[in-house]
């Protein structure tokens, strides 16, 4: 597919501001006091970190590299990237983020 | 402003439901077979659940002068079982022929397991004997790209099936192009957390444009929005879409999709 089009949106920057910053604010202050929150409760005994999490810190950083379409690289970077099916199904849920199976 | 949600479970839901989407403007529904919440015990439970989808809920819809339509299938997350699958497969051809079913679905994949996708080839297989319509069930959060991928290629090695008489679900910003660039329609659910918010369906919108693209609900037992559709309308009115733009995305592409069937009507 091609890249998405410049100025398909009909509002103009600052009323994109205007609309979403307050709620957008509020969404980072979520995830910053989500990870105070996880610096401030006791690590389990493994010192393995949490896969989730540490997809998380590198989803982070793609939305400050400027290189656009942060929503489908940051879903990329959460998506499992192999390609054969699963022998089986060893749950019916989903954990949000993939994790490589222990060797 | 009128709409169709064109995916949402309403056996879910309560009758309430119904009156308030009525009033933001639904005038039909369609209803995917799909997972309860927990395991079925018998093929026979599989047969009572079709027979609430073309019977009881067109009549509880109809009390609001809302049209109900359904697709018939067994979803991926009960597909584990291979053998218990195919029993219920054998149940569906006589469900097809029902007046308000427009098709096979919501098949797809769930943990992108190998019986998984044997139950999804046999209902591909399914719907091209039978020449139905199909609504495809993507997978969540990390295993959907993989998901999506392995569904396309299974619908097009069967080659039985033309891409616009498929709709590929739950897309998102990693898979919408994907979906479209093959030539399918692509459906995006509107969930409070796990799928799309209606900014962001707004977003992908202006992004790839209102061709073979739809909105829906997928309202269900878990945490979902029965009125999101009439929510994104909201949203693409204040970003200053045009009142044609909003149709077409909530009320035109369904109609153009699902009016494939033969059997999809708003009378």
């Amino acid at each position: 597919m091609a890249d998405p089009p410049d100025h398909s949106c009909p509002l103009p920057s600052d009323g994109v501001i205007n609309r979403y910053f307050m709620e957008h604010r509020a969404k980072l202050l979520d995830i910053a006091a989500f990870l105070d929150r996880l610096d401030r409760s006791e690590a389990p005994e493994s010192t393995e970190a949490d896969f989730r999490v540490e997809a998380m810190r590198r989803a982070i950083q793609l939305l400050v590299d400027e290189k656009g379409e942060r929503a489908k690289r940051i879903l990329e970077l959460f998506s499992d990237p192999t390609t054969d099916p699963i022998p089986a199904a060893p749950m019916k849920g989903a954990t949000g983020a993939y994790k490589e199976p222990t060797p | 402003m009128r709409y169709i949600d064109p995916h949402i479970h309403m056996v879910s839901r309560v009758t309430d439901d119904y009156q308030r989407m009525a009033q933001a403007g639904c005038v039909a529904v369609t209803e995917p077979a799909f997972w309860a919440g927990f395991d079925r015990s018998s093929p026979q439970g599989f047969y009572d659940y079709y027979v609430q989808l073309t019977e009881v809920e067109p009549k509880r819809a109809a009390q609001f002068g809302i049209k109900h339509h359904c697709w018939i299938c067994i979803n991926p997350k009960e597909a584990e079982d291979v053998g218990f699958a195919r029993e219920v497969i054998a149940l569906i051809p006589q469900f097809l022929e029902k007046p308000g079913v427009l098709g096979v679905g919501e098949i797809g994949l769930n943990k992108n397991s190998k019986n998984e996708l044997e139950i999804l080839e046999a209902q591909i297989d399914l719907a091209a004997k039978h020449n139905q319509l199909v609504l495809v069930h993507t997978p969540h959060l990390e295993d959907k790209l993989k998901g999506t991928m392995l569904i396309m290629d299974a619908i097009a090695n069967d080659g039985r099936i033309a891409p616009d008489r498929v709709l590929i679900d739950h897309v998102e910003e990693h898979t919408v192009g994907h979906v479209l660039s093959r030539g399918y329609w692509a459906g995006m659910t509107l969930y409070p957390e796990t799928k799309m918010t209606p900014q962001r369906a707004a977003d992908v919108i202006e992004c790839y444009g209102q061709e073979r693209l739809w909105i829906n609900s997928a309202g269900d037992w878990g945490c979902s929005d029965p009125l999101a559709v009439p929510k994104c309308q909201q949203e693409m009115k204040l970003r200053g879409h045009t009142p044609e733009t909003i149709e077409r995305i909530s009320y035109d592409n369904p109609l153009t999709f699902l009016s494939q069937s033969g059997r999809f009507s708003i009378e």
